[in-house]
């Protein structure tokens, strides 16, 4: 009696299964070589396979709906007597370099294997090196790293496993993890150690989902330095890094960033003032019948005063065309105000600003900061700005050194206002008071705004601030 | 307008302008290419019908009608076993696969006329180059099945030494070949080994590819060579159909056979699944090619029966009825009943060859089941021709890097 189990090959190019779809044979039933025993359905076709023995059916070793490894045996056919007919029948040993086929290479099992299934199971592991060649690591889970694979080992001091005992090996002492290359890619990613994971695939491979837990499960596995140790403790479930596509309003912003800040040649000035009467003025204006049912504040102020100092310095409110090769001046100050949003910053702009009054502007900048956080700006809303103020002091900073909104030739920081000590003169006597203080910073784009007029912008502005009834001298 | 037209129009370079007269065989609309190939196209060249009984002599087959006439009974007994023992190596071969034994096995089910006819009509001194379905052919050369199995077992380098048959390596690459096979024939020429009349020294090169082959740049680039040159080439295109799962539609709107006149080359349309009428038009290409008249182009129609390799499943892409219509034209049936009604076999002949069929397959199924995996070095043999340095040092670089590991059995 001779038993011959038929495995499952791989009947395209690179499959690893197949469903089992019917049996065309029962037990009992004699075939013949080639007679089709059954129909399997692979990633690509519904095919049906030849019985590579003569005799009788012995075992179905799978019901039709499985699904089916390549390389595992799904049918035993008794071949009768000593000489089967098919002596090395579909055994993964019948391609051996100067073997002669043996009868007990059917009870074998092959591995996958991404083409038929001439190689034998294990053999994809890196063969062990000679005693003197290089890289004698002892080979065992302890220096097993996902990388060892890279560096040969040394013979093992006992006879070299037998490659067909891979499933055992893997729950017993493993030699080397077994894992598909981009399961061990996974692993490495991932700082999962490969020899550390007790593998659930068939073959004692370690899966795909193997890694995944393990990773899930302890987030420092891959390390036991104290840092990962400290990583780990901290912030629960939360992953080192998370990564946020670049897109919407964020994609915009760093966009017009960068165009601006590698197109304009960027100079910031500064100016520290003393705006006690600008403060004096909001307290006052607060209360003023004019102001009722808004808003009234420092940031006002400076819009407004803005609007007067690029008044008196119109050369300012410009932007440069490079394809045309043309500085264009505008009429009127359109002011854009930064805004931070739930959808990231944006910076609608007031048409004319300048043209004004201070109650309509403060209306104006009520109603662009409560459109820009609702999301409702429009496009128009955005365009044509010629100058920006970004008011940083509402985050308790001081001052920075802002990128212009591209096409604007300047863009002020209001920074935080402050009570700080500031030298104050009074009928020729000088003394340290506690003052309202501020920062003002303009970036201005040094193609079309030289240094004077950038700083007389600047001067002017924080004149006004420290003195209102300046305004007065100047409209 | 007739082949033998086409070539006396070479011969007078007649007035160009009758070549790009398209009214008599100009581009048809693809619906009708089909249509087109229908067995009462009076180009087609026919002798037997389904059942194996002669046609009447037509234009299309009159000039080839002496060579069938000259076979003799052992001619038509020759092309039938090989009919058979081809068909049962490409059946083993797939079942092979199929348990795992090869790689990838390219069925030429249906085939089988087109290609033993193209393959008994070459001489030993002539050479074959074939895509990578011709075992037909390659059994006709002489070369052994075991050869084939073992390159898509994926033991040796290619299969076989081309010279020993002149039957070239299978190339892969579609298409390729009809270059390779040009350049061959141009090396005849500069030989001195066409038209001198000594038939034992008159060499001939055929060139194998299919239907989607045509639709390839280098097919193309050989047919302009192969004409300009006058080399004694035949361009033997299997129109099977189906280029894997692209009909003859996406492949040209001029069939193969017509288009070879824009090239200044002959075209043929023949019944693939007709032994003798592919035969004899494979006779009268190669003597004309030999004695130095230049190159001529068969379109063997026929049909791929099963898919296109073990890869492919062909029910996604065409209907069982159409491979059932192809089933009524089967070569073999049609062989045997044109024997039977002429008397050239008695009964026991055919029994014979089904016995040696199932021989073949046991020798070759234990053959495969049985090579030796190469020696790895094998790999470094055939880079060059001659010794190289470089490659020396590589074999020598990699058996001793081999020779580092713990034996574990062979390898």
């Amino acid at each position: 009696m001779a038993m011959q189990k038929f495995n499952l090959p791989d009947p395209g190019e690179g499959l690893t299964e197949a469903d089992l779809v019917t049996w065309r044979v029962a037990v009992g039933d004699e075939v013949k070589v080639n007679d089709m025993v059954v129909e399997v359905e692979t990633a690509k076709s519904l095919v049906e396979l030849p019985i590579p023995f003569a005799g009788t059916v012995v075992e179905l070793l799978a019901s039709e709906g499985d699904t089916v490894e390549v390389g595992s045996p799904i049918i035993v056919i008794d071949t009768g007597g000593d000489a089967p007919a098919d002596p090395d029948g579909g055994s993964a040993e019948s391609g051996e370099s100067g073997q002669t086929p043996s009868s007990e290479g059917g009870d074998e099992s092959s591995g996958p294997n991404l083409v038929g299934y001439g190689a034998k199971a294990g053999s994809t592991k890196r063969r062990a090196r000679r005693g003197g060649a290089k890289g004698a690591a002892q080979p065992g889970p302890a220096g097993d790293s996902p990388e060892a694979g890279a560096e040969p080992q040394a013979a093992p001091p006992t006879p070299s496993p037998d490659p067909e005992r891979a499933p055992e090996q893997a729950t017993g002492e493993r030699a080397r993890a077994l894992a598909k290359p981009p399961v061990r890619k996974l692993a490495k990613d991932l700082g999962v150690d490969l020899a550390s994971i007790t593998p659930t695939g068939d073959g004692g491979v370690v899966t795909r989902e193997d890694v995944q837990a393990a990773a899930s499960a302890s987030p420092a596995d891959g390390g036991s330095s104290q840092d990962s140790q400290r990583t780990a403790s901290r912030a629960g479930d939360a992953p080192e890094q998370t990564r946020v596509p670049i897109k919407g309003v964020r994609k915009r912003t760093a966009e017009a960033m960068v165009a601006s800040a590698f197109t304009a040649p960027h100079v910031t000035e500064f100016i520290t003032v003393d705006v006690t009467a600008t403060m004096e003025l909001v307290e006052r204006l607060k209360g003023d019948k004019a102001f009722r049912d808004t808003k009234v504040t420092p940031l006002l102020v400076v819009a407004k005063a803005l609007c007067l100092a690029i008044r008196r310095n119109p050369e300012v409110n410009a932007s440069w065309d490079e394809d045309a090769q043309e500085i264009v001046y505008s009429r009127d100050v359109n002011l854009g105000i930064a805004a931070a949003t739930p959808r990231g910053l944006v910076v609608p702009n007031i048409k004319a600003a300048d043209a004004m009054s201070m109650r309509e502007l403060a209306d104006a900048m009520a109603e662009l900061v409560a459109t820009a956080r609702e999301g409702k700006t429009t496009p128009a809303d955005f365009a044509g700005g010629t100058v920006t103020i970004t008011n940083v002091g509402v985050f308790g900073v001081d001052t920075g050194t802002p990128i212009l909104n591209p096409g604007e030739a300047a863009i002020l920081a209001f920074g935080a206002v402050r009570r700080q000590p500031w030298v104050v003169q009074r009928d020729g006597v000088e003394s340290i008071e506690p003052r309202w203080v501020t920062q003002l910073a303009l970036s201005f784009d040094h193609r079309l705004v030289d240094g004077e007029l950038g700083s007389k912008v600047l001067a002017d502005l924080a004149a006004l601030l420290h003195d209102p009834g300046q305004a007065l001298v100047w409209a | 307008m007739s082949d033998k037209d086409v070539a006396e129009d070479r011969a007078a370079n007649a007035d160009m302008r009758s070549a790009f007269d398209t009214s008599a065989a100009g581009p048809r609309p693809p619906s009708e290419i089909t249509g087109h190939y229908s067995s009462d196209n009076p180009d087609m060249v026919q002798f037997v019908d389904a059942d194996g009984n002669r046609l009447e002599t037509t234009e299309a087959n009159a000039p080839y009608a002496q060579i069938v006439e000259d076979m003799t009974s052992q001619d038509a007994r020759e092309i039938y076993r090989d009919l058979v023992l081809v068909r049962r190596i490409d059946a083993e071969g797939h079942a092979l696969q199929r348990q795992g034994e090869l790689g990838l096995w390219p069925s030429l089910l249906g085939q089988e006329a087109a290609q033993v006819g193209a393959g008994r009509a070459l001489k030993p001194q002539d050479y074959a180059f074939p895509g990578y379905r011709e075992h037909g052919v390659a059994w006709c050369k002489g070369v052994p099945p075991e050869n084939l199995l073992g390159m898509y077992r994926g033991v040796n380098h290619g299969g076989w030494n081309s010279n020993e048959n002149n039957f070239h390596l299978y190339t892969i690459v579609i298409g390729n070949q009809m270059l390779h096979a040009t350049g061959y024939a141009m090396g005849v020429q500069t030989d001195g080994d066409v038209a001198t009349g000594d038939p034992e020294r008159d060499t001939a090169v055929m060139a194998f590819t299919g239907d989607g082959g045509t639709a390839q740049g280098d097919y193309n680039e050989a047919l302009v060579f192969a004409s300009v040159a006058a080399a004694p080439v035949v361009f033997f295109v299997q129109n099977n159909q189906w280029a894997i799962s692209e009909p003859n539609e996406k492949q040209f709107t001029i069939p193969p056979y017509q288009r070879s006149r824009g090239f200044g080359i002959p075209g043929v349309l023949v019944d693939g699944n007709d032994p003798l009428a592919t035969y004899a038009v494979s006779v009268a290409a190669l003597d004309r090619a030999r004695s130095g008249q230049g190159p001529t182009l068969i379109e063997a129609y026929t049909y791929r029966m099963g898919a296109h390799t073990t890869s492919d499943d062909p029910t996604k892409y065409r209907s069982d009825a159409e491979v059932e219509i192809w089933r009524e034209k089967d070569p073999i049936k049609r062989m045997r009943g044109f024997m039977e009604e002429r008397g050239h076999a008695e009964p026991d002949f055919f029994d014979e060859i089904d016995a040696e069929a199932d021989e073949i397959a046991a020798r070759i199924r234990h053959a495969c089941q049985t090579m030796p995996d190469p020696p790895q070095e094998a790999m470094f043999d055939h880079i060059y021709a001659e010794p190289h340095p470089v490659t020396e040092r590589e074999r020598a670089e990699f058996v001793e890097y081999q020779e580092s590991f713990v034996q574990e059995g062979a390898h």
